[in-house]
């Protein structure tokens, strides 16, 4: 039987660092190198400062459940199999906030705030997808 | 140098709404509009000298909208044009724009337009869309697809849920909205719901889209066209239908990301807009705020000063804002039961009710009316305060 794959991430130009540090099992953000503010996904310019420097950083990996859905349509056929099934926001130790999904964890047991860390779920050679576990508190 | 009642609604046209395919795009329906609004007020085609657009999301595909539309329906030597995008506080700020622009002697009759047609008659094999796009609402999250967040929806609940979570509201509270915008949706012939009654358990057993967004936390989707016509005080006073007063405007755009701020535009907006108008909270006898979800009346209210921050649930939870309550709100029905033409909905049923033009839903005291506009999932905002007295 065919699957259907879900999207594959683009891996613009911008976003390679990030790329390259996912598949070593690394999670990578922007840091302006004028203001110091990190951010994510990958911009060209800073929004606090408008610099236009930065660097790939690694961060911790750590975080909580800033919020989170529960996806009960299939916007896109590979995920029919999986309705529904929750999508959250980690806001990240270092201040960034990404989205992702929680594995390991079922969908009605997620709360705001729960404790998280990063893994990473390979999908290609290319591409690693960082998604997050829960982690005990502290 | 206040425009205080310098301007004036003084034409209101609106086409059927919802699952109707009197047009078979976006533009059919912008034109009827216009017409229906122009007849409304009493006013010749070639007396318009100003078309302001926002055009719906399949009206998009042309970034001249406004030329489009001119273009579709012969207008010729307009003063002003322009088509005009802040999502769901885009109505509000045509009428602001046009106001401001007839105060400055640059227009004199000016049509603010909404239309869209996002429903296409049954086709017998439907071809169905794919993937949603999750990059519509300027907010860079990641990789968005590839964990399976899709739509406006889905989005919107991150922020229902974040604030669900700080504040302890609940399903019951965002229920009670549809269940009351339901209920004047019943007392409003033009509502896509007007035959339907509503319970709250109905509410909870409608199925799950995003969660904590039921299919009745959502807006409906609607075929249609609105088109208000704005000209100054003086020379709607002499037109075919009582002018409705623009007494006070404003706009508040927050930036950042919504999930923790959990508030709108709202305040930056309120406060130029009641002070141009001066009036207080305790003046507004009814408000038309905008309801792309249920959880968007919560914040809006709040956020206004009709109850504390936070305390949005408790405030609507007990027939508040339903027929026969304290605070008359979204009394055609909303976007949620009535129709949804993004923000052109809460300015259309305003002037209905300064008017006195609300027939069976008609509020007692309609003095002052207050609209609210939103977008970009609570990063956009326009207040309008309407009056019938100058
Ligand atoms: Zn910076």
């Amino acid at each position: 039987m065919s699957e259907i794959a879900k999207p594959v991430p683009a891996v613009t130009p911008q976003m390679v660092p990030f790329f390259d540090a996912a598949r070593q099992g690394e999670l990578k953000v922007q840091r302006c190198t004028e203001c110091g503010a990190l951010r994510f996904p990958a911009r060209e310019i800073c929004a606090e400062c408008l610099s236009r420097q930065h660097a790939w950083v690694r961060v911790s990996g750590r975080g909580e459940v800033l919020s989170f859905n529960i996806m009960h349509q299939a916007y896109h056929p590979a995920f029919a199999a999986e309705v529904p099934y929750a999508v959250v926001v980690v806001k990240l130790e270092e201040g960034p906030a990404i989205v992702s999904n929680l594995v390991g964890v079922k969908p009605d047991l997620i709360r705001c705030g729960m404790p998280v860390e990063v893994v990473f779920e390979k999908v290609n050679d290319q591409i690693s997808l960082p998604k997050f576990r829960p982690r005990a508190a502290g | 140098m206040s425009l205080r009642a310098k301007c004036a609604i003084a034409g209101l046209g609106a086409t059927r709404m919802g699952r109707n395919f009197d047009h078979s795009n976006a533009i059919g329906f912008a034109i009827e509009a216009v017409e229906l609004a122009l007849a409304d007020a009493g006013l010749k085609r070639s007396e318009l000298d100003g078309l302001l657009v926002n055009p719906g999301v399949t009206w998009m595909t042309n970034p001249m909208a406004s030329f489009d539309l001119q273009q579709a329906m012969g207008l010729r030597d307009l003063s002003l044009t322009a088509t005009m995008n802040l999502g769901g506080a885009t109505a509000g700020a045509m009428v602001m724009h046009a106001a401001q622009a007839i105060d400055a002697g640059m227009a004199n009759m000016v049509a603010c337009v909404f239309a869209d047609a996002p429903l296409k008659p049954p086709r017998p094999e439907s071809a169905k869309k794919g993937a949603g796009s999750a990059a519509a609402y300027g907010f860079a999250r990641g990789l968005e697809g590839a964990y399976g967040l899709f739509g406006v929806s889905a989005q919107y609940a991150f922020v229902a849920r974040r604030y669900m979570h700080k504040f302890g509201a609940t399903n019951d509270h965002l229920g009670a909205i549809a269940v009351a915008e339901r209920q004047w949706a019943n007392l409003n012939p033009a509502a896509q719901f007007h035959d339907q009654p509503l319970t709250l358990a109905d509410y909870h057993n409608s199925r799950w889209i995003a969660e904590p967004f039921h299919l009745l936390d959502c807006c409906l989707v609607s075929n249609g066209g609105l088109c208000v016509i704005v000209t100054s005080a003086e020379r709607a006073r002499g037109l075919r239908k009582p002018p409705v007063h623009i007494l006070g405007m404003g706009q508040g755009h927050t930036g950042g990301d919504p999930i923790e701020t959990l508030a709108s535009g709202a305040p930056i907006a309120k406060r130029v807009a009641f002070k141009m108008a001066g009036v207080e909270l305790s003046d507004i006898d009814l408000a038309e705020i905008y309801d792309c979800y249920t959880f968007t009346v919560m914040v809006t209210l709040e956020d206004y000063g009709f109850c504390n921050k936070g305390e949005g649930g408790p405030f609507v939870a007990d027939g508040r804002i339903a027929p026969g309550g304290s605070l008359p709100v979204n009394t055609g029905g909303g976007q949620l039961s009535s129709f949804y033409m993004w923000g052109m909905t809460p300015v259309c049923e305003a002037v209905i009710q300064v008017r006195g033009e609300g027939g069976e839903r008609q509020v007692k005291k309609h003095d002052v009316a207050l609209v609210s506009g939103n977008g970009g999932i609570l990063s956009t905002h326009s207040t309008l305060v309407l009056g019938a007295d100058a």
